[in-house]
């Protein structure tokens, strides 16, 4: 069992409060994922030449106090890079304005234990081990602002517990996907996707959706026609959330195993795993509410 | 004592549904309303004794599961396995049902307004489903007993492996499952569907509605089959 949780504000009013009304949302799918949780954030994005990393150092031994300022020190001195550092504990937001792929490399080899969480110019990524309560307090969701987010919270059942495999994941740039159920073919989707050269960091199922879905849309296929190949490749239960600076996108599999519920008003459109993450939300009552059907694309334009 | 009212966000659930097993029924409520369900596991369930109860709201799972006797009413959505092994009484959900409602159902009608999810009336063993609106893929498979009506349409591998239940059928029908066909109406057929339209309160001719029954074919294991179904 997992919850997924989803916010798309659509009253630009609403995108100061968007972390605000997200956190019961979250809080709300604890019952469903009591081990681990973890949003990704679309904000305005990035002037073109920008990129925002996020950074989880719990792996590292330095933890909670890891040396950010040290790290955009070496950064500056040893790839001559400037770099806009946000820490907050074992989390840090890294901007730059180069491309990303030379610092992430440097770091990969000088922090091996450090993990990239997402790159892009729009997206925020924050997951980690924990009560959703407690996720949420470490990384002060409730002020989090910006046009739409992407939620989980995981209990675990084809990977262990632990920060990396938490959900979203991410691949490429500025897109995330979050799972509630568990894939039959990942190593099959693996196996096909690494000798094309993509990496993968965990032995996570939901990582290896993650991946397909990025590489279709990397391969020119619009979110559509993606997700179309996805229901074709991708073998299991499954309902999934995604995430693009612009759009949030679910799909459930053919057998709607893993629930799914929307709520939408002319303000805000909300998908959660169930209803209980969504009675809190303003004039719910007034809302529409609907269950998606399997196999069928949903995707909201923010 | 008549009429009592719980707000869920005043009061735990489980002092709720305690009370309605145990003292409630010594105590002659009649009606009991319950609040702000916010999508809440197990709204009474397991209720033993004649009474109204109104749902003023969404429920989550398992709404009126085990349900003996109790007329059972919920205002908006009901979430999975609603009136899930109903054994007698009433279920009635005004919106639409998410998957599984009725399932193993023994008993007793349940009347959903709106859509059913998929796997309707999963393993029927009795009891009667009227569904206002359309029904999801695998509803009433391997169902034994009982009868369903869906006035809308029915998604794919309806009645798949049916034993004794019978579904009426108005809307179409995307594909049945194995052994399951599609029979003539009878006029005992038209006498059940208008009876049953008539206790859903929903307004249909009967005769627009297809009889879907067992071929029986797979009653007995038939070796020359070679896994051909």
């Amino acid at each position: 069992m997992c919850g997924i949780v989803g916010l798309l504000v659509k009253n630009p009013a609403l995108k100061s409060r968007l972390g605000e009304l997200m956190v019961p949302m979250l809080i709300g799918m604890t019952e469903r994922g009591p081990d681990s949780a973890g949003l990704a954030v679309f904000t305005e994005p990035l002037s073109e030449g920008e990129r925002k990393i996020s950074l989880y150092s719990g792996l590292t031994e330095g933890g909670d106090d890891f040396n950010w300022l040290g790290l955009g020190h070496d950064l500056k001195q040893h790839l001559g890079v400037e770099a806009k550092i946000a820490p907050q504990g074992n989390h840090a937001i890294l901007t730059i304005s180069i491309a990303p792929e030379p610092v992430k490399r440097w770091i990969k080899e000088h922090h091996p234990k450090l993990h990239i969480l997402s790159t892009g110019r729009a997206i925020d990524l924050y997951k980690d081990i924990g009560t959703p309560t407690e996720v949420s307090d470490r990384y002060d969701f409730k002020h989090l602002t910006g046009t739409h987010l992407v939620g989980h919270t995981r209990m675990a059942t084809e990977s262990a517990v632990t920060p990396d495999r938490a959900h979203p994941f991410t691949a490429g740039e500025d897109f995330c996907l979050v799972h509630n159920g568990s894939l039959s073919n990942p190593y099959g989707v693996r196996r096909m996707l690494e000798p094309r050269g993509i990496k993968f960091e965990t032995d996570n199922d939901t990582e290896a959706a993650c991946r397909f879905l990025e590489w279709r849309l990397r391969e020119g296929d619009d979110l559509e026609t993606a997700l179309q190949k996805g229901f074709e490749e991708l073998d299991g239960f499954y309902t999934f959330l995604m995430g693009t600076p612009d759009k949030l996108a679910l799909i459930r599999d053919p057998f709607a195993c893993k629930p799914a519920v929307v709520a939408e008003t002319d303000d805000y459109v909300a998908i959660a795993s169930e209803f209980r993450s969504l009675a809190h939300l303003p004039d719910i009552k007034n809302a529409k509410v609907f269950e998606p059907a399997p196999e069928e694309m949903y995707v909201w334009t923010a | 004592m008549d009429g009592l009212s719980f707000d869920l966000n005043e009061i735990p659930l489980r002092a709720v549904n305690n009370f309605l097993h145990k003292e409630a029924p010594g105590q002659g409520v009649k009606k009991v309303t319950i609040a702000n369900p916010d999508g809440a596991h197990n709204i009474a369930v397991g209720l033993d004794f004649p009474v109204d109860i109104e749902v003023v709201g969404h429920a989550g799972y398992y709404a009126g599961g085990m349900n003996k006797v109790a007329n059972i009413t919920v205002t908006g959505s009901a979430g999975t396995g609603v009136a899930e092994n109903m054994m007698s009484g009433r279920v009635h959900v005004k919106g639409f049902a998410s998957n599984g409602a009725g399932a193993s159902m023994h008993g007793g009608l349940l009347v959903i307004d709106g859509d059913a999810g998929l796997r309707c009336g999963i393993s029927l063993k009795g009891g009667d489903i009227v569904v206002g609106g359309s029904v999801g893929s695998f509803s009433a498979f391997m169902a034994q007993a009982g009868r369903m009506v869906i006035c809308g349409d029915a998604g794919d591998a309806l009645g798949d492996s049916l034993y004794e239940a019978v579904l009426y059928v108005k809307g179409k029908i995307k594909s049945l499952g194995a052994d399951a066909q599609i029979e003539p109406m009878s006029d005992a057929d038209l006498a059940t569907v208008k009876q049953l339209l008539a206790a859903a309160g929903m307004k249909h001719d009967p005769k627009d509605f297809r009889r879907v029954a067992s071929a029986r074919s797979l009653y007995h294991w038939n070796a020359d089959a070679n896994q051909e179904y």
